[in-house]
């Protein structure tokens, strides 16, 4: 079987990074804007492996960054989910429409 | 490495004073602080070894040794100006540790030679930051902020990842030596390129990446703000120089144009919406916005003069915009008043805080017996070194409008007449010490010119 070319992946994972950003600008609640922004970090996830593996196979750099990637985002969601749980008990509303006292 | 570890000590040694004892006296706790703070500040100025660590991901000299120091003053100045409004909190000690460790992460971040370690540098000091926000715990506007602050910093970070991985792509390299060897105009290389700038700019607020800095600004406890308007942004904008100048001095012409672009709009736009604000944070943010223009526009130069005259700026942006938000932290914690109308008639009853918030002011617009004049006049010099006068141009009117807002602020505190204006505020020791730091660094930094010289002698 045919080895799958490396555009197809860049396609996926620039894909999924654009389909992230559309999530985080237009969904109003904020649990899914997170995951929304966790869609764009995984498609630099794939990016980093895709290119590791096909084009500089001899060193790892792009695993690594991988690894710590996951890790960052990890605790990037606790903190996040931590605000808004917070936000929760303020304004009663996990909708980002609702979090508007300050404007302009 | 040494500032480093001694920074880590003094997180480990809070966090045990946090887990040994039950209740803790505060005014103790900041005292205790401040005087490690203050032997860290002192500290930084006597380990001289310069070199690389880690497999050359972590490099450290004396212009960097530099760099921390000032942001180990500016911190040592927020901790003192903050004590009355900490004192009351019950959570000082947790607002220590959550400082300390994006104090760390931009250590790091300054010290990076390898990407790697700056995307960890970079979340180290940006995740913490937005649970800082938060600190104004009963207070609806605080955790609006911290959740803007989060949002748009992870959008940012996403940016910043995609760039990299794109660059990664490109090069196969994450060291900064390697980068700079295989930099290129190939499109790819620039799309990588520039969603960094992109993510750089997030960080510094630089226009259009600014929209998340006035709500933060507005909504976080004062002494996060300082904070972020002050350490936050010196650190990103000491890592973008040295990025820009020592990596991707190949490719001078394409982020001369970018970051040309950045200055002017950060300039104007940061300026017309100062015009129109009434709330005193909120002013102090979009007037760091336009600052963040004029250092862009000293950036532009990629010459040694430039990047002195960055590092200068900063230091003297520093003591000036610290002292302004030291009067607006003391006034907001012991009256609760932060708007220009309130501030009306505040000479007739606090002249001591009316002189340095006018003084802070002056020195932000660039008026010539303060530093903040001269700060401005050697970035707009090393800004004229490749001789586009129509930015420079730009940059001179942007002076004049920025002079306007200023003024408005220091006439209403010192001419207009109101009925009942804000109470006499006592100042106690700590502030008072940070308050004559800040006013005598406004004054000295200018006047001395061996701060530049000595600034000048550190740049590669």
């Amino acid at each position: 079987m045919n080895e799958i070319p490396l555009s197809h992946i860049l396609f996926v994972s620039t894909g999924l990074f654009f389909i992230g950003m559309y999530g985080l600008f237009t969904r109003r609640n904020m649990i899914t804007m997170l995951m929304a922004i966790e869609l764009m970090l995984n498609s630099v996830n794939i990016n980093f492996v895709a290119f590791n593996k096909y084009l500089y196979p001899e060193k790892l750099d792009g695993i690594f960054f991988t690894i710590f990637i996951i890790t960052i985002a990890a605790a990037e969601a606790a903190v996040a989910i931590a605000i808004v749980i917070h936000l929760y008990r303020n304004h009663k509303s996990i909708d980002v429409e609702d979090a508007a006292e300050m404007k302009w | 490495m040494q500032q480093e570890l001694l920074l880590t000590v003094i997180i480990f040694i809070l966090l045990f004073l946090k887990l040994g004892a039950d209740n803790i006296d505060s005014k103790k706790l900041m005292t205790l602080v401040n005087v490690l703070l203050a032997i860290n500040l002192a500290a930084g100025f006597f380990f001289n070894q310069s070199g690389s660590l880690f497999g050359d991901m972590f490099y450290t000299d004396h212009l960097l040794r530099l760099e921390k120091s000032i942001l180990n003053l500016g911190v040592l100045i927020i901790s003192l100006q903050s004590v009355n409004w900490l004192s009351k909190h019950q959570h000082a000690v947790e607002f220590y540790l959550l400082m300390l460790s994006t104090l760390l992460g931009m250590y790091f971040m300054i010290s990076s030679h390898n990407i790697l370690m700056f995307y960890v540098g970079l979340e180290l000091a940006s995740i913490p930051l937005a649970a800082m926000a938060n600190f104004d715990l009963d207070k609806k506007r605080s955790s609006e902020a911290a959740m803007k602050y989060i949002m748009s910093s992870a959008f940012a970070s996403g940016l910043l990842l995609f760039g990299i991985s794109i660059m990664y792509g490109v090069t196969g390299t994450l060291s900064y030596e390697g980068l700079r060897e295989v930099a290129s105009d190939s499109p790819l290389f620039l799309f990588s390129f520039i969603l960094l700038i992109a993510g750089f700019g997030f960080k510094i607020s630089a226009v259009p990446f600014h929209l998340w800095t006035a709500d933060v600004y507005e909504g976080s406890p004062i002494a996060v703000t300082s904070y972020m308007s002050v350490i936050s942004k010196g650190s990103m904008i000491f890592v973008m120089a040295s990025v820009l100048f020592h990596v991707f001095d190949k490719i001078f012409f394409t982020w001369y144009n970018l970051l040309a672009v950045l200055a002017v709009l950060s300039m104007i736009i940061g300026n017309l919406f100062a015009l129109r604000q009434q709330n005193l944070k909120r002013f102090l943010a979009f007037s760091s916005i336009s600052q963040v223009g004029f250092i862009l526009i000293g950036m532009t130069s990629a010459n040694p003069q430039g990047a002195t005259s960055v590092i200068y700026f900063v230091l003297i942006y520093i003591f000036s915009n610290l002292a302004a938000f030291g009067v607006l932290s003391l006034v907001s914690t012991e009256k609760g008043k932060e708007t220009i109308d309130e501030f009306k008639g505040f000479y007739k009853t606090n002249p001591a805080l009316t002189w340095i918030l006018a003084i802070a002011l002056f020195s932000l617009a660039g008026i010539p017996p303060t530093a903040g004049f001269f700060g401005k006049f050697f970035l707009i010099l090393a800004g004229a070194s490749k001789n586009n006068y129509v930015l420079i141009t730009i940059a001179a009117l942007n002076m004049v409008i920025s002079m306007y807002y200023y003024l408005r602020i220091i006439k209403a505190m010192f001419m207009d007449a109101n009925d009942n204006p804000i109470e006499k505020v006592e100042i106690s020791l700590s502030p008072k010490i940070a308050f004559v730091t800040c006013v005598a660094g406004i004054v000295i930094t200018g006047l001395v010119s061996g701060v530049y010289d000595y600034i000048f002698s550190l740049v590669r």
